[in-house]
């Protein structure tokens, strides 16, 4: 385990370095003087040569880096040229939001995409089976942000039931925060709901074929025992690892989602750092994100080492 | 069935052997699913090229006493918030979504596929290098680095198509690198070495050609997240710039009218969700088609 894991961490090291370098180049992509394009309407002399200061534009790219890596390293992400400022509090101010979300829409995903899959591998070839993979069809091709505009219609301008956008914090008002975020967690759940049903299916037929199934059938066990306790708990391990992959599509995910509701999280960040050419929030962001979800990809892998007895051996 | 004559030689007719294309064809018939994908992506494809016969309006045309019109007789798909006609918006907007998916696929091909056939074919630090930075480039979710590139280089569809091209490149290096690890062990690529075969040569005319099934499949599945990309990007007002029109864009500002004109926002997603659904369906039914244990 120990060996996996230092294995797995060193790994880490170089990806991360050519993730920053990414993410540092995005810089280099800007049309023109960085400083001037950073000061926006402002041509203030003096706001330009602080911008080059700041930043070090006056020197080779490769000594930027090294400054901009050190500030990075040290948990300065840089400071928002709109609100004035640190991108790491900014980051830190809106994660839990986005934490909140992306929680509720990963546990919308297990109950339906996972409910769903071990219908339809149980009932295979049957009007439910047909069903679920329609289902996972409309999921992976549905565009989040149509299904948050069609849910918004229905439920907010229609029935009336749920604020339309809006943000309530759990601590503020328990209820009214499920209120405000059921609908954008939904969507957010949907496509990963597809994806997930898809792996357990794949992993369920599998799994029923088996011969400890076959046994546990010809030992007269109910269908139920069979499913839920011999073959689900098999089942699911590969999924819930395949499912952290989809870590990625709920982190992109929740830009959409969070603008269409207007939920002040990670995504509406970025999309208003973008707006307001608020390139140090934009970097940050993308930095923080890259990083959480290389991080969270580490966990599910020690999680599936952890979850299979071979290969803890 | 190959018909054998007296002296054990094959006929003439067993050479005829089916050739691979039309096997893959014969067998991605036979897929129901992938047969309307296919036929809704020519319906698409029609729409776009043909859009100006076609769309019953000038898409950019407002008429202020067809301010958010319901859908009519004139107006199939009703009108939006300046009295555009939607549906020759919708027609119009299948160009933008269409040529943004196979531009961005395309770019992503063309980068994707060479680095990937170095770093599985040559190997070494060039490999390693390669493969970091794919890693890195994999380690950013998809859209945020789009949304990243395309607000650095500036809003416009093209940017939006390069953004989306670069941040597709990475599946394509680590699909074709390795595909290239597994064919190039073959004993078929070994022979074409110990005839004298110079490197770019193998790699162009042995391997590419043993390879191009799954880079097929995967470019058909790309394609439809790059549909989806290009209406997220225009949605968020870093794609297609207005008044031309989009999908996403279209319903960035049906957004707004959701109250009184609904219907603003039911067509175009029809069309994104169709799109997409189409060539996920191509997708998957090429898939078992091109799998040679299917055979």
């Amino acid at each position: 385990m120990l060996p996996f894991l230092g294995r797995r961490l060193l790994q880490l090291i170089p990806t991360l370095f050519f993730v920053s370098v990414i993410i540092f180049g995005l810089q280099q992509l800007l049309p023109g003087d960085p400083a001037l394009i950073m000061a926006g309407e402002d041509r203030d002399p003096e706001v330009i040569a602080q911008i080059r200061a700041q930043y070090r534009l006056d020197q080779p790219i490769p000594v930027q880096y090294v400054y901009w890596m050190k500030g990075v390293l040290s948990g300065d992400l840089g400071e928002s040229m709109r609100i004035k400022k640190p991108v790491l509090d900014l980051v830190l101010e809106k994660l839990p939001v986005t934490a909140q979300l992306a929680g509720m829409a990963i546990l919308i995903a297990l109950v339906i995409g996972v409910g769903a899959g071990i219908v339809s591998a149980v009932y295979k070839d049957t009007w439910l089976d047909y069903g679920a993979n329609i289902f996972a069809l409309w999921g992976i091709s549905t565009p989040n942000f149509w299904l948050g505009i069609l849910l918004i219609f229905l439920f907010s301008v229609q029935l009336g039931w749920l604020p339309a956008s809006g943000y309530v914090r759990p601590s503020e008002d328990l209820r009214a925060s499920l209120a405000s975020t059921i609908m954008p967690a939904f969507v957010l759940g949907n496509a990963i709901a597809a994806v997930l049903m898809r792996h357990t299916r794949g992993a369920m037929l599998q799994v029923l074929s088996s011969d400890y199934v076959r046994t546990a059938r010809a030992k007269g066990l109910l269908e139920r025992s069979v499913v839920l306790k011999h073959a689900m708990r098999n089942a699911l391990t590969p999924v819930i690892t395949l499912g952290a992959l989809e870590l990625g599509t709920l982190l992109s995910g929740a830009v959409l989602t969070e603008q269409i509701f207007t939920v002040p999280g990670f995504g509406k960040l970025i999309v208003d750092a973008v707006f307001n050419r608020d390139y140090a929030v934009v970097q940050g962001v993308v930095l923080v994100t890259a990083t959480a979800y290389i991080t969270l990809n580490l966990l599910a892998d020690i999680a599936y080492m952890l979850a299979n007895p071979r290969l803890r051996s | 069935m190959a018909s054998i004559t007296a002296n054990g030689m094959a006929s003439v007719d067993a050479l005829q052997v089916e050739s691979p294309a039309r096997r893959a064809w014969r067998r991605l018939r036979r897929r129901k699913g992938a047969m309307v994908g296919l036929a809704i992506i020519t319906v698409f494809i029609v729409l776009a090229l043909l859009a100006p016969w076609i769309a019953p309006y000038d898409p950019l045309q407002q008429s202020w006493s067809l301010v958010r019109k319901a859908p009519s007789a004139a107006h199939w798909f009703g009108t939006d918030e300046v009295g555009r006609d939607l549906m020759s918006r919708v027609i119009y907007g299948a160009r933008a979504s269409l040529s943004a998916g196979i531009i961005s696929v395309g770019i992503a091909l063309c980068i994707g596929v060479p680095l990937g056939i170095v770093a599985g074919y040559v190997g070494g630090w060039i490999d390693a290098l390669i493969s970091r930075i794919t890693d890195a480039m994999l380690a950013t979710p998809f859209l945020i680095l789009a949304i990243a590139l395309a607000a650095f280089l500036g809003p416009s569809l093209g940017n939006a198509m390069i953004a989306i091209g670069i941040t597709a490149t990475p599946i394509f290096i680590r699909l074709t690198r390795g595909q290239v690890m597994a064919v190039r062990v073959e004993d078929y690529i070994e022979a074409a070495r110990a005839v004298g075969n110079p490197r770019w040569r193998i790699a162009l005319f042995h391997i590419l050609p043993n390879i191009l099934p799954p880079l097929l499949v995967q470019a058909t599945l790309a394609l439809a997240a790059a549909i989806i990309a290009e209406a997220a990007l225009s949605f968020l007002g870093l794609g297609q710039q207005p008044p031309a029109p989009s999908w996403g864009s279209m319903l960035n500002s049906a957004q707004r009218f959701l109250t009184n004109a609904p219907w603003m926002a039911i067509w175009p997603g029809v069309a994104i969700f169709l799109a997409v659904l189409s060539f996920n369906l191509l997708g998957d039914g090429l898939r078992d088609a091109l799998d040679p244990k299917e055979r």
